[in-house]
This record gives C-alpha cells, structure tokens and sequence, in this order.
C-alpha cells in the first residue's frame, strides 16, 4: 500500500504524457507520428510475426558477448593495476586517455577491422565498458582500509588467503558498481552499434522501420522496448548489490 | 628505572628513536626510548595525547622500523610484523565480509589445524560471542566487536598482546566490564600485554606496570609499579594514591 502510494506521483506525470501526446498527435493531425495506440498495436504485430524476439535476442547476445569479455579482462587487470603500484603507474595514463572517448567515435575503426557482423557490435560494447570496470576495479583496491591489509599482515598469512580473504571481497562492492555501470553503458551501445548496418537488433529496428515506409510507430516500440529492458538490467545488477557477499557495504 | 634482565625480557626495547619527514622538517616522535617488559607481564603505557605513543606500539610491533636503536622480542631483533604478537588497534579491524567465525578462522589459515572451526568456536564462547558465529560483523553491538577482535587474536596463541587504546569506544560499563573479562582471558591464557591507554583507572585496574610516557618527542619519563592483587578495588586508598601520583606525572592536579 505505502509502495503504491510511493509511485502513484511518477505514474500521474507518465499518464500526463501520455495525454498529452496523443492530444497533440490528434489536433496536429500528423500522418507519420504515431499515436500511442498506434505505438501499442505496432508492438503487437511485432510480437505476432515473431521478430520482437528476434530483435531482443540479438541485441541481448552482442551485449552478453561484448560485457563478458570485458568483465574477464577488466576484473583481473583492475585488481593487478590496484596491487601492484607499477602496473598502475604504467598503464593508468592510457586508460585515462581511452576512457573519454565515446564509443561511437570507434565505429569506423571496428567496421575496418571487424567488418558489419556481429564482431563490431561486440567490440564496440566491449571497448565502452571495459574502462569503468578497470577504473572502479583500481579505486576499489586502492580504498582498502589500512587496518584490514594490516591485521592480515599480522597474521602472517600467505598470499593466496590476503586476496581471497582480503582483498577480493574487500573490492567486490565496488566490482559490482562498475559492473553496473559497465553494463548500462553496453545497453546504451549496442543500440547505436546496431544503427549501421546489422540485420537483426533492437537499433536495426528502429532503422529499419524508419527507413522501410516511415514506420514510426515501431521506431517508438523499439525506443520503448529498450528503455525497459535496460530498466530490467539495472535491476538484475542492482540485486547483485544486495547479495550477502556485498551487502556488508551497505548494512550502516 | 625498574629493568628486568635483558636476557630475561620478553620485549626489549633499547633506544629506539624514529622521526617522520614532512617536506624539510624532521619530526622526532620517539626520542630514545628503552622498555622491557617480562613474560606474562602487563605494561600499561600511558601519555598525552599526540605523544607518539601509537608510533612507539607500531614499533615495537614492527609495524614501523625504527631510526635508530632497536626491538628484540625473546632476544632476537624484530624487523617484521609476525602472529608471536597481535595488534588490536583502537578502530579494530574486525573484517566485515566475513562471519565471527571466519573471522576467528582467519590466523589458522595455512596452519596445519585439523579442527579450525573447533578451536574458533572455543574462543567464540571465552569471549562470550557463543551463538554468533554465522553473525556478521555489521550485526554486532561494539562490545562484540572488541570481544570477536580479542577472540581472533587469542585463536592463534600469540606469546604478546599488543593493545593500543583497544576499550577507549566503549562506554564506561561496557569498556569496565570487557576489562574484567579481559583478566580473567589473561589469568587461563597467560600472554604478555602490552596496552596504550589514556585511561588512568584502567591502566591501574589491569597492569602489573605504568610506564609513563612524555609529550611529543616521548621518552619514558616515569614508572610505577602496581603491586595490589586482582581482583583489584579502584577505590582503595592505595590505588587512588597511585592514581594521583599517575596523573601528576602526566601534569594533572586530582
């Protein structure tokens, strides 16, 4: 009941919107704008044809691709880089340059190299969110409290209990954050990355419905269809916050 | 100054002197200081604030090198941090991700002990934390914490308690009571302790020694045996005597 009552605002102002575009769809009479209803019903042929999965499948593929390889090389490399102060040293200036470059700005270069398949997406995916996972992977380790890296030190113990013990679940929370992150910045990507010249992807939907016959009510399902799953995402990761290895970060 | 025989101290402490540099300014914090203290003795240290007595304790611990002088520990030179003698700081450091018993676990690590979680749920129940151990730290109440902290450094049978300032968190009746149990842990298990405090009552009501520690560079500037048996009325003439001739050593008229 208090959680209805908490979100009845938000859905007041999207109901508002709602009206108010379709009242200014009707009064302007436009022929290529969609209506909301006309938005719902191009969503249900979608679904009916079977190409919505289709479509969803395929961008969640590239996604899962593309953020896997970044985990497996982010991970590793930002407690390396957070250990040891020479690998940090090293390799943080090139990190520090890589990171503000958007994601778009590698398109040509991933169509030279990889061609219009599957691999430029993954690519594209991988390069955008590698560098937040490294970077809050490295800040991670290096905001270790003293007093733990002490007390192990005390104790004498070996190496492999310090990072599996220590350090690995020290970081942990702020892994989870950059993944986080990570993975909204891939959703954010593969759309884009799926712009070019793909034939399947929630981002070639919408190009293609454009493109083929103005179809503007499915570049508006598509948009809507993607907001939504990367509201689902962010929650899935936002569970991971909540999971008992974590939690402790939280519980004050 | 009351020495035990070198040869016989447990910790021995001989001129030990450190400064830290801060741009072109060298700032001598420990200024020569020798202490000895016997096995199974309980030295209390205790100085003013900013004294330089946490940088004394890193030390002698070997948590820092010194300048010059040096600690030996059973007569050979301590250079390293090692689990013959636990910290148990003034913050704790108590890990928060794991549970009181893998808390407890933690020293055993690569040791050969067959029964780990035995020996941890042992000293789980001497420290009274006994139906906690699946607890994690963030569901303790501060008291438990010190008390997981001072089962996790007695898990591992160090020859030498190292306390800087450990109950000083702690409200009165909890930091008065945690102290009691602290001597009855000490009577069963006998370690040499080492404790920083600013505490007056409570160096008097734990330590067989008071070394009183000077400002800032610290050397020891007095020493005051405390010959009463445990257990032991802080309201006895003879210990408030010693507390007033404690606290004018420190510059305090009580």
């Amino acid at each position: 009941m208090n959680k209805l009552t908490q979100s009845l605002p938000s859905i007041g102002v999207l109901s508002l919107l709602l009206a108010a575009w379709w009242i200014a769809v009707a009064w302007s009479g436009s022929v290529i704008f969609p209506t909301p209803w006309q938005v719902v019903t191009g969503t249900a042929e979608l679904i009916r044809n079977g190409t919505l999965w289709l479509h969803i499948s395929s961008s969640l593929l590239r996604v899962a691709a593309g953020f896997g390889l970044a985990v497996a090389l982010a991970l590793p490399l930002g407690l390396w880089m957070g250990w040891v102060n020479g690998a940090y040293l090293t390799l943080n200036p090139l990190f520090q340059i890589l990171r503000p470059i958007s994601p778009i700005a590698w398109i040509p270069i991933a169509i030279l190299w990889f061609g219009v398949g599957n691999a430029s997406p993954v690519f594209l995916i991988f390069i955008s969110s590698v560098f937040p996972m490294i970077v809050q992977t490295v800040a991670g380790v290096h905001t270790i409290e003293k007093r733990y890296l002490r007390a192990a030190e005390n104790f004498g113990v070996s190496r492999y209990t310090l990072f599996r013990q220590v350090v690995i679940p020290a970081v942990l929370p702020q892994i989870v954050v950059g993944m986080r992150i990570g993975l909204g910045v891939a959703w954010l990507v593969v759309v884009a990355a799926e712009m070019i010249a793909l034939r399947s992807g929630l981002g070639y939907l919408i190009m293609d419905s454009r493109n083929a016959g103005n179809r503007y009510d499915l570049v508006i399902a598509g948009m809507i269809i993607i907001g939504l799953i990367g509201l689902l995402l962010d929650g899935g990761m936002r569970l991971l916050e909540g999971h008992r290895l974590v939690r402790w970060r939280y519980a004050h | 100054m009351h020495t035990n025989g070198s040869a016989r101290a447990k910790i021995d402490v001989r001129n030990v002197r450190k400064a830290f540099a801060s741009e072109k300014v060298s700032l001598p914090v420990v200024d020569g200081v020798d202490l000895q203290v016997a096995d199974g003795e309980f030295v209390a240290l205790i100085g003013p604030s900013g004294c330089g007595k946490t940088t004394l304790m890193n030390l002698i611990a070997g948590f820092l090198q010194p300048d010059d002088g040096a600690v030996f520990i059973d007569g050979i030179e301590r250079r390293k941090p090692s689990s013959q003698g636990i910290l148990i700081s003034q913050q704790g450091s108590i890990f928060p991700w794991l549970t009181v018993q893998e808390n407890l676990m933690f020293g055993l690590n690569g040791h050969a002990h067959t029964d780990k979680t035995g020996i941890a749920d042992h000293y789980a129940s001497i420290v009274g934390l006994k139906g906690f151990e699946t607890s994690y730290p963030h569901q303790l109440s501060g008291g438990m914490l010190k008390r997981a902290e001072l089962a996790r450094a007695l898990v591992v049978k160090p020859e030498i308690l190292y306390m800087d300032e450990p109950f000083s968190a702690l409200d009165a009746l909890m930091g008065l009571r945690i102290r009691n149990e602290l001597l009855r842990i000490l009577a069963e298990e006998r370690h040499t302790v080492l404790m920083i405090t600013h505490d007056v009552e409570e160096a008097i009501h734990l330590a067989d020694r008071i070394l009183v520690l000077s400002p800032r560079p610290t050397r020891v500037q007095a020493v005051f045996d405390v010959p009463f048996a445990h257990p032991r009325r802080l309201t006895s003439p003879e210990a408030q005597e010693l507390r007033v001739a404690v606290l004018r050593q420190l510059g305090v008229d009580a």
